[in-house]
């Protein structure tokens, strides 16, 4: 009996260890043929780039808001409209928007018709709002204090206009984390999670189910040790000590730093990934304590539109919002934007006399 | 806008079958409810239309509901893979599966996309059916690191769809302490800015550690990314420990006849306001005859004159690559940049491309020997001085790596006769 079931159970299948597939053979024939030998670009309207090449063969790329978490129907429906009014062959931005690539400017018209008619937005080109980088949240993440793709859409929502024109002073990038971890990646503006108490543990659960050692070495403040708790080996936070990041939370779940209520969220502005201009930066924080508040998540909508409203009306062209803070200094980003300054603002983690003004560099 | 009547209701974003193909009843879910309005795509309405289709779909919407009433999340993880592998599946089990136990089981596969996220539209179809079989059929097109992530199924039929596309040309990516996805950006294949040939750098170097990323086994997660120019669409200076950037090292393409045309279209102020000042280190300057002068001995290659008058100006010709290392985020000890390892290298023959596969691999050896548990590449440069990182892989200083010398005395210098000596014989053979 035991034989005859061996004998019908097919060998588990080897992997084919083929890594990262080619890309050349998803390649829109004119990128194949002008490989390395494009010569400039332009864009026509928003949401199109022109790019020309040295052979002088044309590409027309038509960039589409998606909502990144796509099913049959949408992947279905999309494929519809490229087959029909594109040539069938598209990629990705890091940002999750589809470009469709066309070989004449007469199919660009038609092609943003339908997939406006289809409900999709063409834009995120240029000096725009383009699409929000996105993580997974509630939907599947393990660690989340919020969700992801329900923050995008509410701010999508609210964000639509600057995503389908250029009226921006620069490109704006906006991030989204939903833990400390910050998946979401530097912005020009960065909401991300921030937890404001302690973990929350659960010591009947600590021993079975965490590498203690590794949860001790995980806390970047030194906070945690191993206890005795209710006669069960565990282990303890010291709250004075702990600044609730939550990196213990990942390794050691019964470690819960999730809180309805004290689990916020804060804004950072001025990331910058390029190295036009200034030299890259990271974000800064410019607020906390924002309520995590779903379904859409009003209150960070409207501090997003206010520094986006701040910065369009006082940024020169090119700025991206780090560039335009570095010129006109803090104090003045605070004023304009009405957001309050704290000692919270204040950094004193390692490298932070860094960030102080050691100058008589003043703006009156 | 799209809130009006779409023209076609059934070939739009907001259709919602009429059959319901799953015997499960819906949830109620008025908060995601209220995130099926306003102009942009809906998730939501997404999500329903599987839901119509799938039972898992319909508990899954039940859960992220339940999330979205209780504010907190309730998935954990735990360890599935394919056979053969040790990554590449996010596992998850949901903790309030007596509510909702048709996703009780809801593992994603992350997936390697092809090198510039290209596809045809016959692939995307072929993947969606093949998800469609063997999983919920949610798939985001792009994660963070730059997988397809194939979102929801059971440990079971991990294996199945895994098997089913990697027949057809896909494999896995990373998940856990491992050589992670890389990504690359179009690149060469549609942007007169790049200088590098992004596909190949991307392919060559991930598919050379193809065993490091499919058996979990270094001291947290590794990642490659491929900018072919220094706006570095990629993000890979901040987010990868291994950043390959394009870039020349001769004199910028400057065409003078184009550069009027731009003035006069534009106007001198505009030029002068938007391109000549802005230059980070006034390597540039308007000639009386509307030509423009360029110092390029001190251009930093910033590409912000290049971005702005695309047809004027282009990088040079003598192209390559420039190598930084060691970038992340917060976690744990703050943010790092990557840092100059390589200022220069070429990246045309096979010569060039073994090369950069020896730095790659001797920094991922040397991490893996020295790096602490979850301690990244940046973290452990941090930790031992970049002296001690580069002589562990092999590469000489150069002043290209610093923003400045030190300006702390506390430093023992006894041999410095020595490598002042070193400095000299380098220079010499490099001019030799």
């Amino acid at each position: 009996m035991a034989e005859a079931q061996a004998a019908k159970k097919q060998p588990p299948r080897p992997p084919i260890e083929s890594g990262c597939p080619d890309g050349f053979q998803y390649m829109h024939p004119l990128m194949i043929k002008n490989y390395g030998n494009w010569k400039y670009h332009d864009r026509p309207r928003p949401g199109v780039l022109h790019h020309v090449a040295h052979s002088g063969d044309e590409i027309w790329t038509v960039r589409v808001g998606t909502q990144r978490q796509l099913g049959p129907y949408e992947i279905n429906l999309l494929c519809d409209i490229i087959d029909k009014y594109g040539e069938g062959y598209v990629r990705f931005t890091i940002r999750s928007n589809m470009e469709i690539m066309v070989s004449s400017w007469e199919k660009v018209e038609p092609l943003i018709q339908a997939l406006n008619d289809a409900g999709y937005p063409v834009g995120g080109t240029g000096n725009s709002v383009t699409m929000i980088s996105h993580t997974q949240g509630w939907l599947h993440c393990d660690i989340p204090g919020t969700d992801a793709s329900g923050v995008v859409k509410a701010l999508m929502d609210e964000l639509y206009e600057e995503f389908i024109h250029e009226d921006m002073p620069n490109r704006v990038h906006i991030t989204t984390s939903c833990c400390q971890i910050n998946c979401g990646g530097q912005g020009d503006i960065a909401i991300n999670i921030q937890h404001t108490k302690p973990p929350k543990i659960n010591h009947d659960l600590v021993a079975n189910v965490c590498e203690r050692p590794s949860v001790v070495a995980r806390c970047p403040v030194a906070a945690i040790r191993p206890a005795m708790v209710n006669g069960k080996p565990s282990l303890e936070v010291d709250e004075k000590k702990c600044i609730c990041c939550g990196a213990c939370f990942p390794p050691c779940p019964p470690m819960q730093i999730n809180d309805p209520e004290h689990s916020k969220l804060a804004i950072w502005v001025g990331g910058k990934n390029s190295n036009a201009r200034s030299k890259p930066m990271f974000h800064k924080l410019v607020a906390a304590g924002i309520p995590n508040n779903p379904p859409r998540w009003p209150e960070v909508a409207t501090i997003v539109k206010k520094i986006l409203r701040v910065y369009k009306r006082d940024a020169k062209d090119w700025e991206r919002v780090g560039d335009w803070v570095e010129r006109i200094g803090w104090p003045r980003f605070f004023e304009l934007t009405e957001l309050p300054f704290t000692k919270f603002h204040i950094d004193n983690w390692r490298g932070s006399r860094n960030s102080l003004n050691a100058s008589t560099h003043i703006r009156f | 806008m799209a809130q009006d009547k779409p023209k076609n209701p059934e070939k739009h974003s907001t259709f919602i079958p009429k059959e319901k193909k799953s015997t499960k009843p819906f949830h109620d879910t008025p908060m995601l409810d209220q995130l099926e309005s306003g102009p942009w795509p809906s998730f939501v309405t997404g999500l329903k239309r599987l839901a119509h289709n799938n039972n898992m779909m319909v508990d899954l919407m039940g859960q992220l509901e339940h999330s979205y009433k209780t504010r907190l999340g309730y998935w954990k993880g735990g360890t599935v893979s394919v056979f053969g592998y040790g990554g590449g599946i996010i596992p998850r089990f949901s903790e309030v599966a007596e509510m909702f136990p048709e996703s009780k089981e809801f593992h994603t596969l992350r997936v390697q996309p092809p090198a510039g996220n290209h596809y045809t539209t016959n692939m995307l179809r072929q993947l969606s059916k093949s998800w469609e079989k063997y999983g919920s059929g949610l798939i985001a097109f792009h994660g963070q690191t730059g997988n397809i992530m194939f979102i929801g199924t059971t440990t079971e039929n991990t294996q199945h769809f895994f098997d089913e596309i990697n027949e057809y040309g896909f494999d896995l990516g990373g998940a856990g302490p491992c050589v992670r996805t890389a990504m690359s950006c179009v690149g060469s294949a549609r942007c007169e800015q790049s200088n590098c040939n992004e596909q190949k750098i991307h392919r060559t170097l991930v598919n050379n550690f193809i065993d490091d990323m499919h058996r979990p086994a270094l001291p947290y997660k590794f990642k490659f990314k491929v900018s072919g120019c220094p706006n570095d669409c990629m993000n890979s200076i901040q987010r990868s420990d291994f950043a390959v950037i394009g870039t020349w090292r001769d004199d910028m393409q400057v065409d003078q006849k184009e550069v009027k045309a731009f003035i006069k279209s534009k106007g001198r102020k505009y030029v002068i306001d938007n391109v000549i000042s802005r230059c980070p280190t006034n390597a540039l300057s308007l000639s009386d005859d509307d030509t423009l002068n360029v110092d390029n001995r001190n251009c930093v290659r910033c590409m912000h004159c290049i971005n702005v008058m695309t047809k004027a100006l282009a990088p040079g010709k003598d192209k390559g690559v420039s190598i930084l290392i060691g970038g992340k985020r917060t976690l744990k000890i703050g943010d790092t940049f990557g840092t100059v390892i390589v200022p220069f290298m070429k990246l045309e023959t096979d010569e060039d491309y073994e090369k950069i596969k020896e730095i790659a691999s001797n920094t991922i050896d040397f991490w893996a020997e020295n790096g602490l548990e979850h301690e990244r590449c940046g973290e452990m440069i941090e930790r031992i001085g970049l002296v001690n990182f580069l002589e562990g892989i092999g590469i000489e200083v150069d002043p290209h790596m610093i923003s400045s010398p030190r300006t702390s005395s506390y430093a023992r210098m006894d041999d410095w006769d020595q490598e002042a000596e070193k400095w000299r014989q380098r220079k010499q053979q490099a001019a030799g």
